[in-house]
C-alpha cells in the first residue's frame, strides 16, 4: 500500500479543491432540472404516439433521464485545463521530475476531477428528482428507487464507469502532446461520447440495426449499461458481463494511454534555461 | 461616427482577430456544427423508433429545429459580448464604458462577434433545406418573409434574455447561470413543436418568455398546417413581434440597471 500513498494524496488534494465549487454546482442544478423536464415531456409525447411495446418503458426512461442529469459531470467531455496549460507552457517537463508514475498521476487527477463535481451535483439532483417532484404533483416524472439487486449492481457498474471515463479522459489529455490546442480530438471525442454513451437519447431507442455496433463500443459502459442495471432493464444475471466489458475496455484504453504517453515523453524537448 | 458604424468597426476587429487563429477557428466551427448535428441524429432516431410525435412527422419537426438553430446561432454570435459583463462589474471595468460618450449596449455587444457559431448556423440551414424538400414546400416570397421575421424576432428575444442576464449582475455582481435554462434550455425545448408539452409549460413560453411566438406559431404558418392549439393565421404572422417587444422591455430594464450601478471599486 506504501506505493499508493502519493497517488491518494494527489486525489484527496484535488478532490478537496474541486469541492470548493459548490455555488457553480447549485447554479447548474436548475438548468439541468429544466433540461430533464423537457426531455421527459418529449418522451411522454413519443410514448403516447405509439402502441408498440418499446425495449424500455416510459417509467424507466424517466429514471434514465434523471440519472443522466445527476451524473452528467462524470463523462469525459473535456480535457484537464491544468494539463493543457502545462503542455502549452512546457511546464509538463516538470512532471517528469516527480518520483511518481506519470500516467497514474494524471489518472488520479482525472479521477478527483470527475468525482467531486459529480457528488456535488448528484446528491441534490437525486433528492429533488426522487422526493420533490411527487410533492409538486409530478409523481409519474420522479426518479424511482432501484431494487436492492439493481442498486448494488449499479454501484459496482458506476465505479467501473468512473474508471472507464478516467481512462478516456487521460487519453484525451495525452493527445494534447501532439495537437497542443487539443480542439480537434476533444471535439470529436465529445461528440462521440455524448451520442454513443446514451447521453443524447437512451441507447435502446436507437434503431435495432445499430444495437450491435453500440454494444461493441466502449462508450455504452459510461452511461447506458450502468443505468439499465439500475432500472432492472438489464437483469442482475447480466451484471458480470457488464462489469467485464467495462473493465476490459478500461484496461485496453489504459494500455494505449501508457504507450502513447511513453512515446510523447520520449520526443519532448525542453527549451529555455 | 454614429453608433452603427462604430458597431461594425468593433465586430470587424473582432472577426479579424478570430481569423488570425485560422485552424482553431475552423475546428471550432466544425465542432459546433458537429455537436448540434449529433443532437439532430437523436431526434431522427426517436422518429425512426416511434414513427411520429402526436401527429407530427420528422420533416415537420425539422422545420422547428432548423429555425431555432439558425435563430440561436445568430443571437449567440451577436450578443456574446454581454457574457463578459459579470466580470466587468466585478473588476470595476464597467466604469470605463460609462465615461465614453457612446451607448453601453453598443460597446458591450461590440466586444465580441462569435464567428465560430457559423457551424451551428450552417447545420440549421441544412436541416431547414431538407425539411422544405421532404415536405415538398416551395419557398415563396411570403414564406421567406415570415421565416425571416421569425428569425429576427427570435434573435431579439434571445438577445433580450442575454441583456436581462447581464442586468441581473448589477445587483448580484455575478452573471447568474440560472438564465441558461431559458437560453440553452429554450433552444432545446423549441426543437420540438411546443404543442407536445404540458399546457402550463407551453403558456409560460408563450406569455412570459415568448419563445413559442418566434418559433412555433410562425413555423405553423410556414408548414401551412392547422394548429392543434387553434391559433388564427393572423396571430401566427404577428407573433414574432413579441420577440422585438421583449428586447425593448429588456433594454429598459438594462437602462434602469445602469442608473443604479455602483462601482465595486478597488
Amino acid at each position: 500500500m506504501r506505493g499508493m500513498k502519493p497517488y491518494l494524496a494527489i486525489f484527496s488534494a484535488r478532490f478537496r479543491m474541486m469541492m470548493q465549487y459548490r455555488a457553480a454546482a447549485i447554479a447548474g442544478l436548475w438548468t439541468q432540472i429544466f433540461f430533464g423536464l423537457v426531455m421527459i415531456m418529449t418522451y411522454e409525447s413519443f410514448y403516447g404516439s405509439t402502441k408498440q411495446t418499446q425495449p424500455i418503458s416510459f417509467a424507466q426512461i424517466v429514471s434514465y433521464v434523471w440519472l443522466g442529469q445527476a451524473l452528467l459531470a462524470l463523462l469525459p467531455w473535456n480535457v484537464d485545463s491544468e494539463v493543457r496549460a502545462m503542455v502549452r507552457s512546457g511546464a509538463v517537463a516538470y512532471e517528469l521530475c516527480r518520483p511518481v508514475d506519470l500516467y497514474s498521476l494524471w489518472f488520479m487527477r482525472a479521477m478527483a476531477w470527475r468525482t467531486a463535481p459529480t457528488i456535488l451535483r448528484a446528491v441534490p439532483m437525486t433528492l429533488l428528482a426522487m422526493f420533490a417532484l411527487p410533492l409538486l404533483g409530478l409523481g409519474e416524472w420522479r426518479l424511482r428507487p432501484p431494487s436492492a439487486a439493481g442498486g448494488l449492481g449499479f454501484a459496482g457498474a458506476m465505479v467501473c464507469a468512473l474508471l472507464l471515463s478516467c481512462a478516456i479522459g487521460t487519453l484525451m489529455n495525452i493527445s494534447l502532446m501532439w495537437t497542443v490546442s487539443g480542439d480537434g480530438v476533444v471535439i470529436l471525442l465529445t461528440a462521440l461520447v455524448s451520442l454513443l454513451s446514451g447521453m443524447i437519447i437512451p441507447l435502446p431507442l436507437f434503431p435495432d440495426w445499430a444495437q450491435p455496433l453500440l454494444r461493441a463500443l466502449p462508450f455504452a459502459g459510461l452511461v447506458d449499461l450502468p443505468y439499465r442495471v439500475y432500472l432492472g432493464n438489464i437483469a442482475p444475471s447480466g451484471l458480470p458481463s457488464v462489469l467485464l466489458r467495462q473493465l476490459l475496455w478500461t484496461g485496453a484504453l489504459v494500455l494505449v494511454g501508457r504507450w502513447l504517453l511513453a512515446r510523447g515523453m520520449r520526443k519532448i524537448v525542453v527549451q529555455g534555461g | 461616427m454614429n453608433e452603427l458604424a462604430l458597431y461594425f468597426r468593433y465586430i470587424g476587429i473582432s472577426i479579424r482577430g478570430q481569423l488570425q487563429y485560422r485552424s482553431s477557428f475552423i475546428l471550432q466551427a466544425i465542432g459546433h456544427g458537429l455537436m448540434t448535428g449529433i443532437e439532430f441524429l437523436g431526434v431522427w432516431a426517436l422518429f425512426h423508433r416511434f414513427g411520429q410525435l402526436r401527429g407530427w412527422s420528422l420533416p415537420e419537426a425539422a422545420m422547428f429545429y432548423g429555425t431555432i438553430s439558425v435563430t440561436f446561432s445568430i443571437a449567440d454570435a451577436l450578443a456574446r459580448g454581454f457574457d463578459q459583463f459579470g466580470n466587468m462589474v466585478k473588476g470595476g471595468d464597467f466604469d470605463r464604458l460609462l465615461v465614453r460618450p457612446r451607448s453601453t449596449v453598443v460597446q458591450l455587444i461590440g466586444q465580441e462577434f462569435t464567428l465560430r457559431r457559423v457551424g451551428r448556423f450552417a447545420q440549421g440551414i441544412v436541416v431547414l433545406a431538407w425539411a422544405f424538400s421532404a415536405l415538398h414546400l416551395s419557398l415563396s416570397i411570403s414564406t421567406a418573409a415570415l421565416l425571416l421575421l421569425a428569425i429576427l424576432g427570435g434573435v431579439c428575444l434571445f438577445s433580450g434574455l442575454v441583456v436581462l442576464q447581464a442586468t441581473s449582475a448589477f445587483w448580484t455582481t455575478e452573471s447568474l447561470e440560472v438564465w441558461n435554462a431559458f437560453t440553452y434550455g429554450g433552444v432545446f425545448m423549441s426543437q420540438y413543436p411546443v404543442a407536445i408539452y404540458r399546457p402550463w409549460f407551453r403558456q409560460f413560453f408563450t406569455f412570459v418568455i415568448p419563445l413559442a411566438c418566434v418559433n412555433y406559431f410562425p413555423v405553423i404558418a410556414v408548414l401551412r398546417r392547422k394548429d392543434p392549439l387553434g391559433s388564427p393565421a393572423l396571430f401566427q404572422w404577428l407573433a414574432p413581434l413579441a420577440g422585438i417587444a421583449f428586447l425593448a422591455v429588456a433594454l429598459q430594464v438594462w437602462k434602469f440597471g445602469v442608473r443604479h450601478y455602483r462601482s465595486t471599486g478597488s
